[in-house]
């Protein structure tokens, strides 16, 4: 005995001898409406897969291949330029540890532009700097109501000044994730917070939330000379952005995840900068937390940096 | 026969010795990334031209350890200012071995060695450089790293820093300390120039 069948839910009826087969109507409409969708998607320039893709976190490992290939395939359309876009993990028993000397710092910001070379950010129009520095009052201390950005001068350090480099803390507990609505940023465990750049809508409830004016908007295409651009790339760091997407400083994550210093710390003429491992008692920056008078910045917002401040003096 | 006591001081020996075992074996826990500090020493700045071997001169001058001004070496009485109401050149240069510094113990010192010097007096300096608290270091955070030595920002003649510029000395690339502060890059622009 057969079980009871719906009569709407019915088995396609067997086509009688010499008439012609015509698909049925839904799936007529499940066909275009598909075919549909593949045109409108293929027309404005993303593959399908790129938008079906998964979350960053969640990607295979064939899956990432395909991603970055198709990164380093877009890079050579805009750049005319072959580069290599990797994702390197985190480091397993890695947690960054950036220290900033500032009695040493004067304020030439050899950094700041070392950091848009570095990381591919945008120049002119508009211009983005992932650090900032600050120049100070001696009399006043750490003080931001009486700090400039903007100064100028034909030599530094100037008297009675001293200079804060701000850049992305780093935070342990950073407001810009909780904040972001679709997890288009996140901490890695080695203590980076990195930004998918294809994730990120560009709402910029991360700015709003960052403490540390650390997160820059692309509110325009980077203006960036194929001749500039760093062929070295990591996906979560400076291979090059869309327009309308938030970034903000990696600890330069294509170098660091490779074992390198960041551009920052390899430029500073005064050796102010300090870069290590957090968990090796032998690094340097574990040194400076032994040795040294060390303060985190807008320490009393509970953001718990990874970047720490200190006086060597 | 056998007390109480002493039985179990046995035990007690025999914990102990187990503990200890145990201490030993704890290490082998997983340890962190270390870095295996492989350090290479960065060029030292190239001296004026022409002007070492020092003996290629001073093998045909007399010895004269009297303090005074000299008749040569301008470019380095000029900026003279490292403590120069006590110290001349002699305090650091040796007068029987021109090409050699020395130690106010009288040990020599050689030129590419000089921060051996430095640290006689500035102990706390030559600890935290050691550490790589001090200076500077580029290359690999968890490897191999080239750090720099005092006379690369430091002139030893006016020790204060000024600045910096790169050189290429032995035909690898240094830095050298200049007498000139350093001028910074341009400004960021303010949010009403990024307007178009």
């Amino acid at each position: 005995m057969s079980p009871p069948q719906l009569p709407v839910l019915n088995g396609e009826p067997e086509p009688a001898e010499g008439q012609v087969l015509s698909p049925g109507r839904r799936a007529f409409l499940r066909t275009a409406a598909a075919g549909a969708a593949m045109a409108a998607l293929s027309s404005c320039g993303s593959g399908v897969e790129e938008f079906f893709r998964k979350h960053f976190k969640e990607l295979s490992r064939d899956e990432l291949a395909r991603v970055l290939a198709r990164i380093e395939r877009r890079n050579q359309e805009r750049f005319g330029k072959s580069t290599t876009v990797r994702a390197d993990g985190p480091l397993p028993g890695v947690e960054f540890g950036y220290g900033l000397d500032l009695s040493r710092c004067v304020g030439c910001r050899r950094c700041v532009y070392a950091c848009v070379k570095e990381n591919n950010q945008s120049r002119q129009h508009p211009q983005v700097h992932w650090i900032q520095v600050l120049e100070m009052e001696k009399e006043h201390g750490v003080d931001l109501s009486h700090a400039d950005l903007y100064y100028e001068a034909d030599a530094v350090p100037r008297p009675g000044k001293f200079y804060f480099p701000v850049q992305c803390q780093q935070c342990r507990n950073p407001p810009c994730v909780k904040t972001c609505p679709t997890g288009a940023t996140w901490k890695e465990p080695d203590g980076i917070v990195v930004i998918d750049y294809d994730w990120c809508i560009g709402c910029r409830c991360c700015m709003s939330a960052c403490p540390y004016g650390a997160r820059h908007f692309n509110w325009a295409t980077p203006d960036l000379p194929a001749a500039e651009l760093n062929p070295e790339q990591h996906y979560l760091g400076n291979r090059p952005r869309p327009k309308g997407v938030v970034e903000k400083c990696t600890f330069c994550i294509q170098r660091t995840r490779r074992g390198r210093y960041p551009a920052c710390v390899e430029v500073c003429p005064v050796g102010a900068r300090k870069f290590g491992n957090l968990l090796d008692p032998e690094s340097e920056i574990r040194k400076v937390m032994e040795t040294k008078r060390v303060f985190v910045f807008k320490e009393e917002l509970a953001t718990q940096p990874q970047f720490y401040y200190f006086y060597a003096t | 026969m056998e007390s109480p006591i002493r039985r179990s001081l046995v035990v007690l020996a025999v914990a102990a010795a187990l503990c200890a075992a145990a201490v030993r074996a704890a290490p082998a826990a997983p340890a962190p990334a270390r870095a295996e500090a492989q350090l290479v020493q960065a060029e030292p700045p190239p001296f004026s031209e022409d002007i070492f071997p020092c003996s290629s001169c001073h093998k045909d001058l007399p010895k004269n350890a009297e303090r005074r001004e000299l008749a040569f070496h301008d470019e380095v009485q000029s900026i003279f200012d490292h403590d120069a109401e006590h110290r001349w050149c002699l305090d650091c240069h040796d007068l029987q071995n021109r090409d050699v510094l020395h130690l106010t113990s009288g040990a020599p010192v050689e030129f590419s060695s000089s921060y051996l010097l430095c640290g006689q007096c500035h102990g706390d300096k030559l600890r935290d450089w050691r550490l790589g608290v001090h200076g500077k270091r580029v290359g690999q955070w968890n490897g191999a790293k080239t750090y720099f030595l005092c006379v690369n920002c430091h002139n030893p003649h006016s020790p204060r820093f000024k600045g910096v510029q790169e050189v290429v000395a032995n035909g690898k690339p240094t830095v050298a300390p200049t007498q000139k502060l350093l001028k910074p890059e341009p400004r960021p622009r303010r949010p009403e120039e990024q307007r178009r």
